[in-house]
């Protein structure tokens, strides 16, 4: 274990950081001023720099290996990104400079909506959505305030299948409707006739992830959209798994009427341990007035914000969104240009289809066939030797490796969802497929290795019952709070 | 340049093994009528040079607020960020990370949250903080929906003098569950009406949002509000100004229930206001009802100190359309450039940045004063103050410019009662005295033409 920063700077000195005051400090006359310290660090910079550089040391990072978590594209983050990211002409701007201040970071924005509006079919982008699950939010007040506007405000229900990630069903429920799940059916795809026997008068949004979490392509699709509209609803696409799609289907066109993407998944920034992301939502034509504001509009060459936009959903954020992570995305699309965003999804669908096929031998594969940019591997066959999916996840980490994306979705059981994405070229996926081999052979002849992992690692497998029984959520010398039930 | 690293030799040999002979026959279950026919209309690639170009020209069609005598605040302010920060945040041990799931692996990311919901806590006074939200106003929308969840009241009260790009996004994230927000308007002296306060109190109210300072940058009298909320049956939702908390008694001190505000003060570019750091503490009986991550130090199988994710049964990927919240990624990397920021001042280079940022203000204020300027409410202020600009606040702000001036947000269209000349004028530790004397001369009428 580390010492905390607060042992560590106690008695520390810190540096000189902003130059003496050249005004005069006098009596603030605060009628009720702090009395005490506040408990923050006294720490030299030297030991504050090896603080976070031990703590640097403990992470597993993408810089480091491969890191195949389905459903999260974590795929290589170019560094010429940060470098543009870090310009003083990005960094520096306040949102409530004028907009002649400006002009450069709304083309930006401007050229990045309609970038996203071409890669997906749309024909209007808000970035304002700071993260995916922001982007479902926002989604769906825009269906909801569609509806509404048509005196449909009566539709409540929301069809979410069976394999969603729980973001889409919570987003659902702050936005006032219920989600009503959908089963999928034998080849873990939406059936039709299910579909139209759910679908009715009380169905607002069907919300579905294309490809879904499986790593499929709903061989239906146009079947279901259909179904859909002719029920008088939405369909709405959670983009989490656009980084099989670029170039190839553009969701817009087959009828899907609002969307997210995910910056922080398909256009490689990077995810900095849980955020910031990035969720711009897309929408088709009859939809565009409802976006949030302010849109960047372009009249006569000069760049311009609009606020007053008669229909739109109002806020989400303040601003405009996570700006910064958006100079990141432009280069990344500018750097690729159309061919290369095709060349992305093509290299991702392989990977992950020769991979599936590398496992195969060794794990169950629930659904095999072609998958497009990930698919979902079971460690049920490992447990009669007592194996657990959680045991193979963990001897991964002592391999070097990180573990894919454990028991989900739900409906496969001890599932390990797999995607590799484009950026790691073949020996990487030979290897990773070499140890899962490795792992299922030691699960057959010596279980308890499993059992016993990771032994490698800078801890040990941690008690989470203790946590959650008496969480610690801050530093007060290892006392912890007690929850009541 | 698509950072793809497979040869053409290594994708046909891995189509071969995975048993076709073209890529299209992998997009067999896509129907060949919904395939894009051609290719995206989004230019040819760009070699990096180009990138850079690209990207150094468009940053060069801006003129940054860092770079001026920035005045701007309402919630994103011009501070000087210490080197450390950028060079914490650089190392892609922490930015090319994912969510800390694997917990084994993921010590870095786990205990640097530790240790900012620990700083976080200390400022505030509170029990515990959660490990990041988006921004002030999605935090505070969700300690609105945590607050009604929690008394199963649909109606909360808010201050008028709070900003209107964060009351919009209130309603956004209010409309869904019906819940009634009311605002508590200000007196003649700016801050809450205490009177009409007690009113409205009169019906229920699962909470009372205390901005403090409010938007106008004046210091509320959080110890009579906490208390009318109380008596009154609601809980006490503080929307805090961090670097403020250095100087002034802090949320928890006053029984505050929840607690959020804006981090972007701790060190983070202003960015076009994104990403930020939405922060959120509270009282330990609320934290199963709070939204987001939290991570809790427990042992190892061997008894080592270690940190995990814990009560994940509040969130979305346990819990679904029970959960206490959608919220998934969060500002993981902001938290920790806020952590770096606060760690690198330290107790007393944060109290100096607080200290400078007060006097400067009240020392413009005092200049501004004797220059004849409208000021409508006082000296009780943090760091912003509202001032009346002669001839209206736009052209102020447009004549300020020409000097290399950011003088303020112009505060008539969203507060008409303020009048058109209303300004609200932020100073932080940076600004210097020739800045503040640029700014007085204006008022002055000494600025002359550009």
């Amino acid at each position: 274990m580390s010492t905390t920063i607060f042992e560590k700077g106690s008695n520390g000195r810190s540096g000189s950081f902003i130059p003496a005051s050249d005004c005069p400090v006098g009596d603030l006359g605060f009628a009720h001023p702090r009395n005490g310290e506040i408990g923050l660090p006294r720490i030299g910079e030297q030991d504050l720099i090896r603080h976070y550089v031990e703590l640097a040391s403990k992470n597993y990072h993408i810089d480091k290996g491969m890191y195949p978590l389905g459903s999260c594209t974590m795929k290589y983050n170019p560094v010429i990104n940060e470098e543009v990211a870090r310009l003083s002409g990005f960094a520096g701007l306040h949102p409530l400079q004028s907009e002649d201040d400006v002009q450069g970071a709304l083309e930006l924005i401007w050229e990045l909506e309609s970038d996203l509006c071409e890669i997906c079919g749309m024909s209007a982008f808000s970035l304002q959505p700071v993260a995916g699950a922001h982007g479902e939010l926002t989604g769906m007040m825009i269906a909801r305030d569609w509806l509404r506007g048509r005196g449909e405000g009566g539709r409540k229900t929301v069809l979410v299948p069976d394999s969603a990630h729980g973001t889409n069903p919570a987003s659902v429920v702050i936005c006032g409707f219920t989600p009503r799940t959908i089963a999928s059916n034998e080849a873990g795809l939406i059936d039709p006739e299910v579909l139209a026997r759910e679908a009715g008068d009380d169905t607002a949004v069907l919300m579905l992830t294309l490809p879904n979490t499986l790593g499929l392509f709903e061989r239906d699709i146009e079947k279901v959209i259909r179904i859909v509209h002719d029920a008088g609803a939405l369909v709405y696409m959670d983009g989490a798994n656009m980084n099989a799609l670029m170039g190839i289907v553009r969701p817009g066109a087959i009828g899907v009427d609002i969307m997210h993407v995910n910056l922080h998944k398909t256009f490689s920034t990077p995810h900095g341990g849980g955020g910031p992301g990035s969720g711009p939502v897309g929408v088709r034509e009859h939809l565009a007035h409802l976006l949030p504001v302010p849109r960047v509009a372009k009249e006569k060459g000069r760049f311009t914000l609009r606020e007053d936009i008669e229909g739109s959903i109002g806020r989400v954020h303040p601003w405009f969104g996570n700006f910064n992570v958006f100079v990141k995305a432009y280069a990344y699309i500018k750097a690729l240009g159309g061919e290369g965003l095709r060349e992305v999804s093509e290299n991702a669908i392989i990977n992950a289809n020769y991979l599936m096929k590398k496992i195969a031998p060794h794990y169950d594969i629930k659904y095999p066939g072609r998958c497009m940019h990930e698919f979902v591997a079971s460690g049920r066959n490992l447990k009669q030797y007592g194996v657990k999916t959680v045991d193979v996840a963990k001897r991964l980490l002592d391999y070097g490796l990180h573990a894919p994306t454990v028991y989900f979705p739900l409906i496969v059981e001890e599932a390990l969802m797999i995607e590799p994405v484009e950026t790691e070229k073949k020996e990487a996926l030979d290897h990773f497929a070499e140890v899962m081999a490795r792992i299922a052979k030691e699960a057959e002849e010596d279980p308890d290795i499993l059992h016993e992992a990771p032994v490698t690692t800078p801890v040990r497998r941690l008690d989470e019952a203790a946590a959650a029984r008496c969480p610690e959520l801050t530093w007060s010398g290892g006392e912890c709070q007690p929850m009541e039930e | 340049m698509s950072y793809v690293q497979n040869t053409d030799s290594d994708r046909l040999e891995m189509l071969m093994e995975t048993g076709v002979s073209s890529f299209e026959e992998l997009l067999e279950p896509i129907d060949e009528r919904l395939r894009v026919d051609g290719i995206l209309d989004i230019g040819p690639a760009m070699s990096e040079s180009e990138v850079a170009s690209r990207l150094g020209a468009l940053a060069a069609a801006n003129s940054p607020a860092s770079e001026m005598a920035s005045f701007l605040g309402g919630g994103i302010y011009d501070r000087y960020i210490p080197a450390t920060v950028r060079y914490v945040l650089s190392r892609s041990e922490f930015y090319t990370s994912y969510t800390p799931y694997q917990a084994e692996v993921s010590q870095g990311t786990l205990q640097a949250v530790f240790e900012y919901q620990t700083m976080i806590a200390r400022l505030t006074a509170m029990d515990a903080a959660n490990a990041s939200m988006y921004d002030a106003s999605t935090a505070l929308a969700e300690a609105m929906l945590m607050a009604s969840g929690i008394k199963r009241v649909g109606r909360i009260i808010i201050p008028a003098a709070l900003s209107r790009r964060v009351r919009a996004v209130l309603d956004s994230y209010a409309a869904g569950k019906d819940i009634v927000i009311d605002e508590a308007p200000f007196s003649s002296d700016g801050t809450v009406d205490k009177g009409k306060l007690e009113e409205m109190l009169a019906e229920k109210a699962a909470a009372v949002v205390l901005a403090q300072p409010n938007y106008f940058g004046l210091i509320e009298d959080a110890r009579m509000v906490s208390e009318m909320a109380h008596g009154a049956g609601a809980l006490l939702i503080v929307l805090a100004d961090p670097v403020s908390l250095a100087l002034i008694e802090p949320p928890g001190a006053y029984d505050a229930d929840i607690v959020v505000g804006e981090g972007q003060s701790l060190g983070i570019a202003q960015s076009f206001g994104g990403p930020l750091l939405g922060f959120l503490a509270a009282k330990t009986p609320y934290l199963r009802k709070c939204p987001g991550r939290l991570i809790s130090a427990t042992v190892d199988v061997d008894g080592r100190r270690g940190y995990t994710m814990t009560l994940q049964t509040r969130e979305q990927h346990i819990r679904r359309e029970k959960a206490t919240s959608n919220i998934c990624t969060n500002e993981g990397l902001v938290a920790l450039a806020a952590s770096v920021y606060l760690a690198t001042l330290g107790e007393d280079g944060f109290r100096e940045v607080a200290v400078q940022s007060a006097s400067k203000a009240r020392t413009l204020y005092r200049m501004l004063k004797d220059a004849g300027a409208g000021l409508p409410f006082g000296e009780n202020f943090f760091q912003e103050f509202v001032m009346t600009a002669p001839g209206g606040a736009d052209a102020f702000v447009s004549k300020a410019r020409k000097r290399g001036v950011l003088a303020g947000i112009p505060l008539g269209k969203d507060f008409p009662s303020l009048g058109d000349g209303a300004l609200l004028v932020a100073v932080t530790e940076k600004r210097t005295m020739r800045d503040l004397e640029l700014f007085r001369d204006l008022v002055a009428g000494k600025g002359g033409a550009a």
